[in-house]
């Protein structure tokens, strides 16, 4: 499989990274280089393996149903969260007018 | 007296605590190091004042007789992927200039309370993705070894952790965090001369270290020696329950369990690894290996990991897929940088600041990303990545049947010179070939130094070992190690 300049502004655009032409144009070629290398995965036999989900078995794990039940990643933080924040407004995350 | 800044670990920690000198004193040897060595770049941000502080804190303690801890005294470099509480943390983008964390990473904060203090925060491949440290939106670091021809061209100290290396080598500290997604703690172990463990996956919390592909990011430190490692290891290792794939395991006293002892061990050397090609001089580093490692009393077998050759495109697939979901979060909300566009949009002010805060090397691996887990290419790609990566695993399994650890190179070559792979990203990636295995199947995997080649640069070999077996990596290391006489250093040309 090899991807053109249209389908690589149409990942680009799913991964929200503008680029212009110039760039586009660049990246096609070696995108295929590395996909074209990775087609080889190919001609391995899988049959009847199941994908890897995890490397070391484990068991996830699931936290005590309480509020703050770690106080470090509970709640009550809202100027530590809110501290690097490009731009915060009366105590929530400002972003551009969503709804017209 | 040696000068402290030649002194190991352990040494410093015993110095300390003996009273031969002060960590005041050890701090501020080292900071010195660090602010004369600005030409390595191997810092993006030096705390002189950090170091001095946690010391004083050491000095303290001794003057009331209290314990000192694992790394009590011992300044440190920590990579900028560790989120530290006041600093800045960059993972070397400028989608995090300026990033000041409200919190303290595990991996840190546990290091801190071990009594080790912090020297400054190390540069980095970009998000830790790059094998030569060229992808740091802070500029390149530059390895303080050169080829012995004169002509002075400056060297890649390895990636991603390439601050880390060149640090340790160069003498501004004593050792340094790294963190190993698919050969980043050990292929720039092996391009410096020193030692780097990357412990079984689960072993060190990932809980505050910038994420780049979750399910094989994992950190381990990077010293000059394998008993360093393993003192360092212990510091940094231990259950998180904010790390939802820590392992729930104690941690064991790698530090007293050394032992370099090979008697009834034995050791697999992959037939794969020797490939068409290779560079005669890795493979002679590789026999001299197996030449100490019978000599410390091991027995060497013939093993066989067939689907070797698969394991780079298996990364390369998952590890772009994985880094793709996991910078997702960098949209100009709710940290990093924020670029908008006069009169843009929600969706104009993503695109933008991602355009603007990523390198081109992270550009490209989140478009792989996207690319292979985009509708119709999933199975195609990344299912079938990850059903190769199991085949990898099952590999290992079936050698540990013949053997209790592998003996291979860490990488096929020695360190190469800054731009010399920079316009072929495939080229960069194949650097990896002899650790990206490991990786995938979240094995303990350490780097010790061989020996130099002709050129006068550091070899490293690796160990791989089984899960959860750091104990037996570090031993066969401590081996090698004994047996290697590796004392050559860099010439502080930088001074």
């Amino acid at each position: 499989m090899s991807v053109d300049k249209a389908t690589v502004a149409k990942i680009a655009s799913l991964a929200r990274i503008s680029m212009d032409d110039a760039v586009c144009d660049a990246m096609v070629p070696e995108l295929n280089q590395i996909l074209e290398w990775v087609e080889q995965l190919g001609e391995v036999d899988v049959t009847g393996v199941e994908p890897m989900t995890a490397v070391i078995p484990n068991t996830l794990r699931l936290r005590d149903d309480i509020v703050d039940a770690d106080p470090l990643t509970g709640g009550g933080v809202r100027e530590k969260v809110l501290a690097n924040a490009p731009a915060p407004e009366h105590g929530f995350f400002g972003v551009p007018k969503v709804i017209e | 007296m040696t000068e402290i800044t030649e002194l190991t670990v352990a040494a410093i920690r015993k110095g300390v605590a003996g009273g031969d000198f002060t960590a005041v004193e050890v701090a501020e040897a080292f900071n010195a190091n660090v602010a004369a060595a600005s030409q390595l770049n191997a810092f993006i941000v030096a705390t002189p004042e950090k170091a001095v502080e946690a010391a004083q804190a050491v000095d303290a303690k001794r003057a009331k007789g209290e314990d000192l801890g694992k790394m009590g005294g011992v300044p440190i470099g920590m990579k900028d992927l560790f989120a530290t509480n006041g600093v800045q943390t960059t993972a070397a983008s400028h989608m995090l200039e300026g990033f000041v964390p409200q919190y303290e990473s595990t991996v840190s904060q546990k290091l801190w309370d071990a009594g080790a203090g912090m020297l400054g925060k190390l540069n980095l491949d970009q998000f830790a993705m790059g094998s030569s440290n060229e992808t740091s939106y802070f500029g390149n670091v530059i390895s303080p070894w050169r080829r012995k021809d004169g002509g002075n061209a400056d060297l890649a100290p390895g990636g991603s952790s390439g601050g880390s290396s060149s640090a340790v080598s160069a003498r501004l500290c004593p050792a340094a965090t790294g963190t190993d997604t698919g050969g980043s703690i050990r292929q720039p172990a092996a391009f410096t001369g020193i030692s780097g463990i990357k412990p079984t996956y689960g072993r060190c919390s990932r809980w505050g270290v910038v994420a780049f592909a979750s399910s094989l990011d994992q950190a381990g430190p990077m010293a000059r020696d394998v008993t360093d490692c393993a003192i360092m290891l212990e510091a940094m290792a231990g259950f998180d329950p904010k790390d939802s794939t820590s392992l729930n395991l104690p941690v064991p006293e790698w530090e007293a369990g050394l032992n370099p002892d090979m008697k009834g061990k034995k050791v697999g050397i992959p037939r794969e690894y020797r490939m068409d090609g290779m560079d005669p001089e890795i493979l002679k580093s590789w026999d001299d290996g197996i030449a100490w490692l019978k000599d410390a009393g091991a027995e060497v077998v013939d093993i066989s990991l067939p689907h070797t050759k698969y394991a780079l495109p298996a990364y390369y697939i998952i590890a772009p897929a994985e880094a793709s979901s996991n910078l997702a979060r960098y949209d100009g909300v709710r940290y990093g940088l924020r670029d908008l566009p006069e009169g843009a949009g929600l969706q104009d002010m993503y695109a933008a600041t991602r355009a603007d805060g990523f390198g081109p090397e992270v550009k490209r691996r989140i478009m792989i990303g996207t690319y292979v887990l985009s509708a119709g290419f999933y199975d195609a790609y990344y299912n079938q990545a990850q059903k190769v990566r199991a085949l990898i695993a099952r590999d290992f399994e079936k050698a540990w049947a013949q053997c209790d650890v592998i003996l291979a190179p860490t990488c096929p070559s020695a360190a190469f010179a800054l731009g010399d792979k920079t316009s072929d990203p495939l080229s960069m990636y194949l650097n990896d070939v002899f650790a990206v295995p490991a990786s995938l199947a979240g094995l303990p995997a350490m780097s010790v130094p061989a020996g130099l080649n002709s050129e006068g640069l550091p070899l490293g070999l690796q160990i791989i070992g089984k899960a959860f077996d750091e104990q037996g990596v570090l031993n066969a290391g401590l081996a090698i190690e004994q047996r290697a006489g590796f004392t050559a250093k860099p010439e502080a040309w930088w001074k």
